[in-house]
């Protein structure tokens, strides 16, 4: 396309405010993160700190707790993605390619369901897992992570590429399912697993009202119920609530940079659901 | 059954039960729940459940602060969501003509908010906004304008929630709508620009008809992501300033899980269910009278 000179400044001009409009809150916690107690609080407020250091992070760590939420996190997201993976990549492989009764028509009725918000189930869940002894528990964060109808459409329109030739000459050489699907099929869908995982592991690191109404013991919480909590208590300590967020937005944030192709690839197959 | 039949059930069955029990019977209790006086009582003990038909649909009716929970969604979509899929789409129009390379820096960096933790990024954007020594009104001042209480005053602490909202998932479109935008052929500008037509002809006959099905399927996704709205509230302003910005989810967390009453909760979540579901309908109904679905 040809254009003007001006033409080209003005589009580049119009995105680096766009880009400093998406970049300048994320660099300003990170800066802020690393002021000196107290130094975030004034006005102007200052954009770089006057001796970057560390305090706002010590105090993190020693004060709040925050190391517990951690973990936390990271286990409910590992097991939730480890738990997600287990059972979407085995049902969207039997949609795929396995013929069972009633499979088409099943798949018909879980599509339409995308649009019933989670926010229905949550209070019979409550009760139900109140029934059972899950409240306050991993395990009851992790009860609507397991099957999700966004992960058995993902896997399914992937899987729908596996050759069927390769899975019968398989089965002709008396190969068993499992092993088929083990041996055969899993090495074929690294691409969608890596997507999967990365879109639940995201889904359930962020997550936030589930959480905050299934945790009620604080030694649970996970990193968001537990920045929720803290920003109420430390309402004036900006430093140590940013390092707070720091810790909270950096892990998801460079699993997103090195694993971005991947993302991409879900958020556009996720996107022809409708 | 065949043994073919039977692993087909083997592999699918799993997730098949978990979703059936922990999706669709919980969809299915949260309307049984919503005819029942489920409260702090029935809590402690089943017996004192009882049925009271659609009393609590009605009750919800005459419940004021419902109404400013509707009212409060209902501007926070009817404004956010135009202005996201605008930002989205004028995004998207300068990102399409770069290079690979630029195209590829540019996504990444316009994207990074949606990838955020919501609750960490609300942390921010509270001191971003504060009205003392917060960034915004820094800026405003350096132009001369007076400093504004964003979270503090009915009036701008909605305004101030969607603006967050806004940068937080403007690139999630953004990158949908690039993706539209690669799909039209360009001997279709060709054939416009031959025929005269500038750039805003270019991009209103053109580009604008060649994204509609996109542009729809985007607007059903925001729309009803953003009457989810819940943890910026929750976070940054706890409903107020006067209930300016209470939700419906955040009516309905309240409803539920401070006061107990699930019965008229559970109400409150399925309003939100059918309002959401209806809206979706008539987008896909009206987009597909002027032929883009």
């Amino acid at each position: 396309m040809r254009s003007s000179r001006r033409a080209r400044f003005v589009h580049f001009l119009l995105l680096a405010v766009v880009a400093a409009f998406a970049l300048f809150p994320l660099l300003w916690m990170l800066s802020v993160s690393l002021m000196a107690p107290g130094e975030a609080s004034q006005f102007p407020p200052p954009m770089l700190p006057d001796k970057p250091g560390l305090s706002a992070y010590s105090s993190l760590f020693e004060t709040t707790g925050i190391t517990r939420y951690f973990l936390n996190s990271l286990l409910i997201a590992t097991l939730g993605t480890a738990l997600s993976l287990a059972f979407n990549t085995t049902a969207g492989y039997a949609f795929a390619k396995l013929r069972f009764t009633g499979r088409d028509r099943i798949f018909q009725l879980l599509l339409p369901a995308l649009v019933i918000p989670a926010q229905v189930t949550m209070l019979p869940l409550f009760l139900m897992l109140k029934e059972i002894g899950l409240i306050n528990s991993f395990a009851g964060v992790l009860v609507p992570v397991t099957a999700s109808i966004f992960g058995i459409f993902l896997v399914r329109q992937y899987a729908l590429s596996v050759p069927n030739e390769l899975l019968e000459a398989a089965r002709i050489d008396g190969a068993s399912e499992w092993r088929i699907f083990l041996q055969i099929v899993l090495p074929t869908l690294t691409p969608i697993i890596i997507t999967l995982a990365l879109f639940t592991f995201l889904g359930v690191w962020n997550d936030f009202m589930w959480p905050l109404i299934i945790l009620t013991d604080q030694e649970k919480y996970t990193l968001p119920v537990a920045i929720a909590a803290l920003s109420r208590e430390h309402v004036q300590d900006n430093e140590l609530m940013m390092a707070g967020s720091v810790l909270t937005v950096l892990p998801v944030l460079l699993l997103f940079l090195v694993l971005q192709r991947y993302y991409m690839h879900g958020l556009m197959a996720g996107s022809v659901k409708g | 059954m065949t043994r073919r039949a039977q692993t087909g059930w083997a592999f699918a069955g799993p997730a098949l039960a978990m979703l059936t029990i922990f999706f669709f019977v919980p969809v299915l209790l949260a309307f049984l729940l919503s005819l029942t006086d489920f409260d702090l009582y029935a809590l402690a003990d089943f017996s004192d459940l009882r049925f009271v038909g659609f009393g609590n649909y009605s009750e919800l009716f005459n419940t004021p602060l419902f109404w400013k929970a509707l009212s409060n969604t209902f501007y926070f979509v009817i404004v956010g969501v135009p202005l996201s899929i605008g930002l989205s789409l004028g995004a998207a129009l300068l990102l399409h003509g770069l290079t690979a390379k630029l195209a590829g820096f540019f996504r990444t960096a316009l994207f990074a908010p949606v990838v955020t933790t919501l609750v960490a990024v609300a942390v921010i954007w509270r001191y971003l906004l504060h009205t003392r020594y917060g960034m915004i009104n820094y800026g405003l001042e350096s132009l001369g304008i007076d400093p504004v209480d964003w979270l503090g005053d009915p009036d701008w602490a909605m305004p101030a929630i969607i603006f967050f909202a806004v940068w937080k998932n403007f690139g999630y479109n953004m990158v949908i709508l690039l993706a539209g935008l690669q799909t039209i052929p360009s001997d279709l500008y060709e054939a416009a620009r031959i025929d005269g037509a500038n750039r805003w002809q270019q991009f209103r006959h053109v580009t604008l008809p060649g994204l509609a099905p996109m542009l729809l399927l985007v607007s059903i996704l925001t729309m009803a992501g953003y009457f989810q709205l819940f943890a910026e509230p929750y976070v940054m302003t706890q409903g107020g300033p006067v209930e300016s910005t209470v939700s419906v989810l955040y009516f309905m967390y309240e409803q539920g899980f401070k006061w107990w009453n699930l019965g008229v909760a559970s109400a409150v979540a399925f309003i939100l269910f059918l309002i959401i579901f209806a809206l979706t309908l008539i987008q896909y109904h009206f987009a597909s009278k002027r032929g883009a679905a």
